[in-house]
């Protein structure tokens, strides 16, 4: 047990560190920090930087980007729980 | 961030991690067909990267990043073969989520599927030696395998982008602000959740790791039985 419990109270403490962030602030925007280096580019090159290539395809919204992360993180769970599920029967059986 | 990596640096990542992704797939085919009981492992090994490359995550920063999940296949097969396992994952954010892309794919690959996994194999190798416990050097692998990622990251962007007035260093620290110092808590948080995964391993398939020799027949032998059955 003792391993989930560190695991549990890690999880925890990253998630009230969010709160405290986010309720202690600054207006931070929780935005990714890709478009944040974008940022930092245009900064640097003072905004003369144009990207030189677009994605091919672009999720047509944000619902719909959210949805394909949310595919890929489900065919991941279902791998792992597969995985030790199927080992853990087999163990015990 | 399609786009964002100018003449010559697209081309040099690439060239850097082609060579190493063609002898992961050559050392894949290999370890697959001579050690079929591994198999499973590396289907793990993979679909974790897929859950954690997934979850944006808020950090203390106020911007969003993910944890990468490839310290479980770099301390399991090595950089190599978690380099092909980074790639698959890349590929699909490139091509439908708009997220990464395919001209930055090569600097993605070396910064998350080589630079990161080195790290956390030689981590782990490094406190083996030196006699760590082991779910101590496994977080320890896979925090430092994903903090080396963005560290790669900041420093492939600073190469590109040197500042007209600190240089690669001063563009360094800008960028390192963004990427760096966001990802210090989901580094941390991702060693502590694989060091966990690595007991569930140690219970159903400790036998493989002995095989990948990630640890010895003593040392599992120690691990299970701390683990009530």
């Amino acid at each position: 047990m003792k391993g989930e419990i560190i695991a549990g109270l890690a999880i925890i403490l990253f998630f009230a560190l969010f709160l405290y962030v986010a309720a202690s602030n600054t207006g931070a925007d929780w935005g990714g920090a890709d478009g944040e280096a974008e940022g930092v580019i245009a900064e640097l090159t003072e905004g003369t930087y144009e990207p030189w290539f677009e994605p091919l395809i672009e999720p047509p919204s944000g619902e719909i980007e959210s949805l394909l992360f949310s595919l890929q993180a489900a065919l991941g769970a279902i791998v792992i729980g597969y995985f030790f599920g199927y080992y853990r029967g087999k163990q015990s059986a | 961030m399609e786009g964002f990596l100018p003449h010559p640096w697209w081309e040099v990542w690439y060239a850097l991690s082609l060579p190493v992704v063609a002898y992961g797939i050559y050392r894949m085919n290999r370890l697959v067909k001579e050690r079929r009981e591994t198999l499973p492992l590396l289907a793990l090994a993979g679909a974790f990267i897929f859950v954690l490359s997934s979850l944006k995550l808020p950090s203390v920063t106020g911007s969003c990043s993910h944890p990468t999940g490839t310290g479980m296949g770099a301390i399991l097969f090595g950089p190599a073969l978690t380099a092909v396992l980074s790639l698959i994952v890349l590929v699909y954010q490139a091509l439908f989520l708009a997220h990464g892309g395919i001209t930055t794919l090569g600097a993605n690959v070396f910064s998350m599927g080589i630079a990161g996994p080195a790290v956390g194999y030689l981590v782990y190798r490094g406190c083996t030696r030196l006699n760590l416990h082991f779910y101590l050097s496994i977080f320890l692998a896979a925090t430092l395998a994903d903090w080396a990622t963005y560290l790669v990251t900041t420093l492939q962007l600073a190469l590109a982008f040197p500042s007209a007035t600190g240089g690669v260093v001063g563009s360094f620290y800008a960028f390192g602000t963004v990427f760096a110092l966001t990802q210090v808590p989901l580094a941390l948080v991702e060693g502590v959740v694989t060091a966990l995964i690595f007991k569930y391993i140690i219970q159903v398939k400790g036998d493989v790791m002995v095989k990948l020799k990630v640890i010895d027949e003593k040392g599992l032998g120690k691990l299970r039985e701390a683990i009530p059955a």
